[in-house]
């Protein structure tokens, strides 16, 4: 498996997603710079975390424009998988390529914090490792982490199951308290209709070794590896 | 000389005086304006100088010592931490959200000017009571929080005090940590004549045009028309230029990085030149980058806008740099070239601007020679005339609702403390710990001070900080290494003022030596005061680092095992003085700071390390504001765990408000498994410390049998009534 993890200036989670892939999980790792207009043969994209271009003008606004970005785009359309992580996320939902806005919280504040995230899809590339209802614990990290989406649209993802990740209790519960950030329906996390294109506000790279506080986001980089493993025994 | 005009750039007659004798002519109004900044209390360190000698500065892990961009020691692996404090206290008093952003900011270009990659941020900040010191705090952490966030580098660690007499000043210091491999350690040295001086990052502005001078001055109610003298952050653009200086070490043709911080461009260029002997530098300052037309080299010499770098690249290979700043979208350009004269001279184009020697700028401000006076000791304190406490169990609770002593949850989850995959520790507990990737190494950091016992004994305090920053350091089980300081001072034209920071400096000189502590970087903050009256603290703030080996081995504060012994380690006296069981419960600010025997200290932290290093331990927890109770209680509700203790009864004459709320150095509370206790009691006997056990780890509260039982849900409500602010 091949990961390209693409790098804008002001991005800051590449190189925690660097690490995890190829430190932690041994595969093959690249880091796409957003000026590049080939992906080097990258089995899965990464939008990683950070301010790209400063998140001036309004997060992954410009970004979205990034040469890479193109491709990225025709990769998704051929079904490559492309993940946004937070910043990443905000990317994706500019350049269209899921639908909604990421806004800003609802307490106004950053938030970093430990949240609970209960996983709703487990028939995905990105999280085939994980139970039925799992409950994963994920920190998250933004200032600009609502999920916002107008009725219609967020009917349509409930109906087509594109939600992945809610934030949760501990056990399980969607309940308002364990929203961190004002999200619609509690929605951490949503996948395109085809599954190839995952965006999440909370960091699994932050959480994949014991000694960071837990390691259940390496669940998530292991059923990417896992799924072409499985591509290739097919 | 026009004394308006010598006003304007901050100095007095006599050093106008000076400037004449030494130079042999009038300067011209360029040179007069570089003088002024670079002669600055902010640049010059012209009243605290001859005292900072007196700290110690050397130890065989100390690769840099004072007087570069930060201080360098080895922590292992072939690995150095980089790190210094820097007060931005000024600036942040009128505009707090930028004081406080370009403050972080301007620390950690120190760093990267050092060849390293920061890795971590801490702070430490005063205000005044809340709700009326809000505009600060408010603006403060949010811009701690956006400079810090943005740029990507965690925060992983501060303090914050309320206290009246910051109300005008409040304090913000900001500090930074990072990692280079030793043999890559960077000087900032103007080295081989004819080597280019490249200049890389922002345009130059016209703002923070006289900032040092204006950091060199008391407040007053004109302060706010000197907003114009606060710089303006600009995180991307910094983390653009963080990565660019990085990735300079991908070539060999770069002599020195130097941030250009207070006193801008005048004060990059000549600190440069002035750490090799006989250099000097040329500069064309029409070659510089600007954002604003019109700007005169007299601007462009003393503007403080954000984000710049200095570069001296090997003649001849500009391309090569000047290609990696292009990578990241950075304007670079060649503004001039070292000299062997030492002279810096200015060009604007064709015109000489200014010619002075490097000496001059550097090193010529006459030192000031200040009288330093005891003031009257503040009151005393009856300690036998204060009433027993009533119900320590309401105590413990108004304890951990103050100010002071509430849980900082609701700062820490507004930075980032994770980004970089390396926090162990993570903020909250004692120390903050960092994992060096690749290696076993834990670097653990801390910021601390406690003013209050400062302001009653600026000796004795001083030592306390250091200890208790110490303290932090080996709760985690790692080993203190060295220290960063910043005074924060009031004006000390006023004796008592001086006698303040003299006392504070000679402490901090004693407990470093005694502790086995360098202090390889630091910074001077004076003149913290508005009109003339409401004299901050003097608070000295320490920054320390330390390491542990294998951080797997790395303890918290907070309890882990239900049935574990919690025990005391040290000895409580009746040390009222100062605490904030006195403040809170008796609404004094008296009396004399807890003793503090460095001999004693030293003995407990070796018995925590061994105990840390032998597995004996499962977690350990610094014990100090707040005393004893306030600290079971911290072990308590970091670990979700109660604790069931027998009766405290004190051997007269210690007494029972003092064994409960006391804050005697020295002391740690730690929890073990039953089965090391016979291996914690043989230590103790063998490093001379007393031991006593507090309780046994279990239930869902804090019992004293008869005497207190309160839940730890109460605890927690008291402890996190900040989380809402």
């Amino acid at each position: 498996m091949k990961f390209g993890v693409v790098v804008f200036p002001g991005t800051w989670s590449d190189r925690d997603c660097g690490w995890v892939i190829d430190q932690v999980l041994g595969q093959e790792l690249t880091y796409l710079w957003h000026k590049d207009a080939d992906l080097k043969g990258c089995d899965c994209i990464i939008l990683p975390g950070g301010f790209a271009y400063g998140d001036y003008l309004r997060t992954g606004a410009i970004a979205r424009f990034a040469p890479v970005m193109e491709k990225v785009g025709e990769f998704a359309d051929r079904g490559g998988l492309v993940w946004g992580i937070c910043n990443g996320f905000q990317v994706l939902c500019e350049a269209g390529l899921l639908p909604g806005a990421l806004i800003r919280n609802a307490s106004l504040e950053f938030r970093c914090e430990w949240t609970n995230l209960a996983v709703e899809r487990t028939d995905l590339a990105f999280t085939s490792q994980c139970e039925e209802r799992e409950v994963l614990r994920v920190p998250i990290a933004h200032g600009e982490g609502s999920y916002f989406a107008d009725p219609a649209t967020l009917s349509h993802l409930e109906q087509r199951g594109q939600v992945v990740f809610r934030y949760c209790d501990a056990n399980g519960r969607v309940v308002p308290n364990a929203n961190p950030n004002g999200s619609l329906h509690n929605i951490a996390g949503i996948a395109n209709a085809r599954g190839n294109v995952l965006g999440m506000m909370p960091h699994p790279e932050r959480c994949s070794e014991a000694e960071l506080g837990g390691t259940d986001g390496l669940k998530l980089f292991r059923s990417v590896a896992e799924s072409a493993m499985k591509v290739l025994v097919s | 000389m026009d004394e308006r005009r010598l006003r304007e750039v901050a100095l007095t007659p006599d050093e106008y005086r000076a400037i004449l004798e030494q130079l042999k002519r009038a300067p011209n109004e360029v040179e007069l304006g570089m003088l002024g900044v670079l002669w600055s209390e902010h640049c010059s360190y012209k009243s605290s100088k001859a005292l900072l000698r007196r700290l110690p500065s050397s130890g065989p892990g100390v690769v840099q010592g004072p007087g570069e961009n930060a201080g360098a020691v080895e922590i292992g692996d072939g690995w150095a931490a980089v790190f210094k404090v820097e007060s931005h206290n000024h600036p942040s008093a009128i505009e707090p959200y930028q004081g406080a952003a370009t403050g972080v900011g301007g620390i950690i270009r120190d760093v990267i000017a050092m060849g390293a990659r920061p890795i971590a941020l801490l702070n430490s900040l005063r205000f005044g009571p809340m709700p009326a010191s809000s505009r600060h705090f408010e603006g403060v952490v949010a811009g701690i929080g956006g400079y810090g966030n943005c740029i990507g580098i965690p925060t992983v660690g501060g303090e914050v005090y309320f206290e009246e007499c910051y109300a005008n000043n409040p304090l913000v210091n900001a500090m930074c940590v990072g990692l280079v491999r030793t043999d890559q350690l960077m000087r900032a040295r103007a080295e081989g004549t004819g080597n280019s001086l490249v200049l890389v990052g922002a345009d130059t502005g016209r703002d923070g045009i006289h900032g040092a001078s204006f950091a060199s001055l008391e407040l007053d109610e004109r302060s706010s028309e000197r907003r114009p003298a606060v710089q303006v952050g600009n995180p991307f653009l910094e983390k653009c230029l963080l990565e660019a200086c990085m990735d300079l070490s991908h070539t060999d043709a770069v002599i020195a990085i130097q941030d250009l911080g207070a006193a801008g461009l005048t004060s990059a260029v000549a600190e440069c030149a002035g750490r090799v002997d006989g250099a000097g530098a040329r500069i064309d300052v029409a070659r510089v980058p600007r954002r604003e037309r019109g700007m005169t080299p007299y601007d462009v010499m003393l503007s403080e806008s954000q984000e710049r770098m200095l570069v001296v690249v090997q003649r001849g290979r500009e391309r090569e740099v000047e290609s990696i700043f292009e990578a990241w979208d950075l304007t670079s350009a060649a503004i001039g070239e070292v000299t062997g004269d030492g002279l810096l001279t200015v060009f604007d184009g064709r015109d000489e601007v200014a010619r002075l020697p490097v000496k001059l700028l550097t090193d010529g401000a006459p030192m000031r020679r200040l009288v330093g006076f005891a003031p009257e000791p503040p009151y005393g304190l009856d300690v036998d005339a204060l009433p027993p406490p009533a119900d320590p169990g309401a105590s413990l609770l108004r304890l951990l609702a103050s100010p002071n002593l509430t849980s900082r949850r609701g700062l820490f989850r507004r930075y980032d403390h994770m980004v970089g995959d390396s926090t162990v520790i993570a903020p909250g507990g004692d120390a903050a710990m960092l994992r060096v990737k690749g290696t076993r190494l834990g670097l653990a950091m801390t910021t601390d001070c406690n003013a209050r016992y400062c302001h009653l004994d600026p000796h004795l305090g001083a030592q306390l900080a250091v200890a208790e920053a110490a303290r932090n350091i080996v709760a985690t089980g790692a080993r203190p290494l060295a220290v960063t300081d910043c005074l924060n001072f009031a004006n000390p034209d006023r004796p008592e003022v001086y006698w303040e920071l003299e006392e504070a400096v000679a402490g901090l000189a004693h407990a470093c030596r005694l502790l086995d502590l360098p202090v390889v970087s630091g910074n001077v903050s004076l003149y913290n005061d508005s009109n003339g009256e409401s004299a901050i603290y003097p608070t000295p703030v320490i920054g320390m680092v330390g390491v542990i080996d294998d951080y797997e081995k790395r303890l918290g504060a907070g309890l882990r095992v239900e049935g574990d012994f919690v025990l005391m380690i040290g000895s409580t006296h009746n040390d009222l003085g100062g605490s904030e069981y006195l403040k809170v419960e008796h609404g004094h600010v008296a009396g004399r700071p807890p003793a503090l025997d460095l001999t004693r200290e030293k003995a407990v932290h070796r018995l925590i390390l061994a105990a840390a290093q032998s597995g004996y331990l499962h977690s350990a927890h610094d014990c100090a504001e707040g005393g004893m109770l306030v600290g079971l209680a911290e072990c308590c509700l970091l670990g979700g765990i109660g604790v069931r203790c027998p009766a405290v009864r004190p051997e007269p004459p210690l007494r029972l408000d003092a064994a409960f709320f006391a804050e005697s150095p020295s002391r740690f509370i730690v929890s073990a498994a039953s089965r090391a206790m016979p291996e914690m009691q043989s230590l103790a006997r063998r490093h001379n410390v007393e031991l006593s056990l507090l309780g046994l780890a279990g239930g869902d509260s804090i019992e004293f049998e008869g005497q207190l039982k309160v839940s730890l849900a109460e605890l927690r409500a008291a402890w996190e009534s900040m989380v809402a602010v």
